[in-house]
């Protein structure tokens, strides 16, 4: 009998098919999912004369190359390089069988935000998809990872993947989150701590009593940010929330099956005195909101502090790397971050577009307006009709926000939605690279409450000088 | 792909952290295929040129004896980001043969060894020393011989690296993957059928 394992052993060990002498696993993928950006993996197949292995095992929704403003058909997208993405996805399904959330489906969105509101991602599975932010996946309690295109042809042959077992890293959350502090904010302060490179070669598991008081959205949000800490693979332990959460969901276990899948989920969390290769404590109590100041997610300080000073930084590649940043930023040290202003603000992306991102956003919106161009992406077709339930929408256009259709949008860059060459934005979204949103433009990284905030305010306002004098 | 056995060739020093996929091509370049005969252009695009299309001469792969490189020396963190393969690509598509650094981003890493194209990790303070070399003497060659495992400096330094052996005998023979997976069949069916009475409710109709 083996000792304690990690709630990432047990999932891990599930799904090996063999286990070679050099220490390569052949890992059973339970889901795949796909997107529009999955076209070279089926030109791939198709030119090898393959097939799906398990179709019914594979997911697909356009959402990279989905425009955010025209009613929702194939047929009403009118740049061609975009229609030809998404009808490509469209047509590559119906020929392999997948089940594909189209445009037009009132299922349709974010493959990361779809794949859970749709209980196809559950506890215990083994999920792939060619997108870097698989991770996100992981808040349910299941190994999700980011593959290239090669390996997404791999698995739609195979139903398998190459996998060397990653090492362990656990990061426990302690304290309590403090007023207007999010989700977003624990991921920019962690990764902020262990650095961008800190969970390279590493399977993360999210523990402690912040994670546990968070919601299924503020949990997604964290491990959706996993990957720009490095690691592909972010877990948290399921518990009752994360079974509410499934339970009823399209794709989700059923009758007697719902309760064995159940009584297997339990089983997931890490043992009592399971040991991983790297612990890292990070104090939850001394979160505040977050803004990025960089052209890296760990570039990132308090809203309250000054832009750093590269000058007193000891070590000289970081120094140079930082006065590199600061001047594509066109950031000058020593300047409060509070007083920056921003030219564009986003809510949306596979980090920041559920229901509860956009119901905070709308409580610091409410009876304001916004000063900058504004824009709302909800994560789903479903997300967007619930935000419509409530009210929210109204909130959002009364103040003078665009509200959008569902897609990855001004995240990737990849639909049309990019800032103008040198503004700047207040981003919901996950990467703050030179040139993310659009050649030469300028990504600052925050939670939707503090992106609501610089809408209305026009600079990074902390956000709970908004939310106190409500 | 291509197999990968040794290969002696001009080493490009990138002395930049964290050089994520976004950089080594931009988004815009993604719906391409990669058959695209401009794939070559799209590398360190907005990097490369200035906004009106002109070569930045400051930057390093513009450089006359570097133009011809074939191995990058690079810094913590190389190809973090997006899973794009597109970033192996263009890099393979520019004669990219190796990226020698003290670590990757986990995606790009096995992205590169699916595509031919050899990651190697040596330290930290190895990659500093190859790096100011190839700076203080442009057009030095480096060697990698992957059988042997090291890579030989311009001062005809050897350093040792680790590798897969099981990537290393793909990369070495130049296998495509799937068909080596197709030769566990049997695995795969005893694996899939056992799988499927225990975890039940993920295959229920």
């Amino acid at each position: 009998m083996a000792g304690p394992q990690t709630m990432f052993d047990k999932i891990w060990n599930r799904h090996v098919i063999v286990q070679r002498d050099d220490g390569m696993c052949l890992m059973y993928v339970d889901r795949h999912l796909l997107h529009d950006g999955s076209f070279h993996a089926f030109t791939q197949i198709r030119r090898e004369n393959r097939g799906l292995r398990r179709p019914k095992q594979t997911f697909a929704t356009p959402d990279h190359y989905t425009p955010t403003t025209v009613q929702r058909s194939i047929d009403a997208i009118e740049d061609p390089k975009l229609h030809e993405k998404v009808a490509a996805l469209d047509q590559n399904t119906r020929e392999f069988g997948v089940r594909q959330f189209g445009i037009d489906d009132p299922n349709n969105g974010i493959v990361h935000v779809v794949g859970p509101e749709q209980g196809i991602t559950q506890p215990g599975i083994f999920l792939v998809c060619g997108d870097s932010h698989t991770s996100t996946h992981g808040a349910l309690g299941a190994i999700a990872c980011g593959i290239g295109a090669s390996e997404v042809a791999h698995v739609m042959a195979t139903q398998c993947l190459w996998q060397r077992k990653p090492k362990t890293m656990r990061i426990n959350i302690g304290g309590k989150l403090g007023f207007g502090v999010t989700g977003k904010d624990v991921v920019l302060a962690t990764i902020g701590q262990i650095s961008t490179a800190g969970g390279v070669g590493h399977a993360i598991e999210y523990a402690g009593p912040v994670i546990r008081a968070l919601t299924m959205e503020g949990r997604l949000t964290i491990s959706n940010m996993t990957i720009e800490a490095g690691s592909r693979i972010g877990v948290m332990a399921p518990d009752d929330k994360t079974i509410d959460y499934v339970h009823g969901r399209p794709f989700a276990p059923k009758g007697a099956e719902w309760d064995k899948a159940v009584a297997y989920w339990r089983t997931l969390p890490s043992d009592d005195g399971a040991v991983f290769d790297k612990e890292v404590e990070v104090d939850g109590s001394a979160i505040t909101p977050m803004v990025t100041w960089g052209n890296s997610p760990e570039d990132v300080i308090k809203v309250t502090d000054t832009v750093p000073d590269p000058e007193r930084v000891a070590n000289t590649e970081r120094r140079e790397s930082m006065r590199r940043a600061l001047d594509y930023m066109g950031l000058k040290p020593g300047m409060p971050i509070s007083e920056v202003t921003v030219d564009r603000v986003f809510i949306g992306s596979c980090t920041n577009s559920r229901i509860e991102d956009l119901r905070l956003a709308a409580s610091v919106v409410k009876g304001r307006k916004a000063v900058v161009t504004a824009m709302v992406s909800p994560g789903s077709a479903q997300v967007k009709a619930a935000a419509e339930a409530e009210g929210l929408d109204k909130i959002f256009t009364d103040a003078g926000f665009e509200w959008r259709f569902a897609g990855c949008s001004m995240c990737a860059g990849m639909n049309g939605d990019v800032l103008s060459t040198g503004q700047r934005s207040a981003s919901t979204s996950n990467r703050n690279f030179r040139g993310r949103q659009g050649p030469g433009t300028r990504t600052h990284l925050v939670s939707p409450a503090m992106a609501a905030a610089a809408a209305v305010t026009g600079k990074f306002t902390d956000v709970r000088r908004l939310m106190e004098g409500k | 792909m291509q197999a990968f056995t040794t290969v002696t060739a001009i080493a490009v020093p990138i002395d930049m952290v964290n050089v994520d996929t976004d950089q080594i091509i931009p988004v815009r370049f993604l719906p391409r295929p990669r058959t695209d005969p401009d794939y070559k252009t799209f590398l360190f695009h907005d990097l490369r040129l200035d906004k009106d299309g002109k070569e930045r001469p400051d930057f390093v792969m513009n450089r006359k004896p570097y133009r011809s490189g074939q191995i990058i020396v690079a810094d913590e963190n190389w190809g973090c980001g997006s899973s794009r393969e597109g970033a192996v690509w263009t890099l393979v598509a520019n004669g990219i043969r190796a990226v020698i650094a003290p670590s990757f981003g986990d995606i790009h890493f096995n992205n590169a060894m699916k595509n031919g194209m050899l990651p190697v990790r040596l330290s930290k303070q190895d990659c500093a020393t190859l790096r100011k070399q190839l700076n203080d003497k442009p057009g030095a060659e480096i060697t990698i011989d992957l059988a042997a495992q090291t890579v030989t400096g311009p001062d005809g330094k050897s350093y040792g690296f680790e590798m897969d052996p099981f990537a290393k005998y793909r990369m070495l023979n130049g296998l495509d993957d799937i068909d080596v997976t197709m030769e566990y069949e049997k695995e795969f069916e005893a694996f899939e059928q056992r799988y499927k009475k225990d975890a039940t409710w993920l295959f229920a109709e």
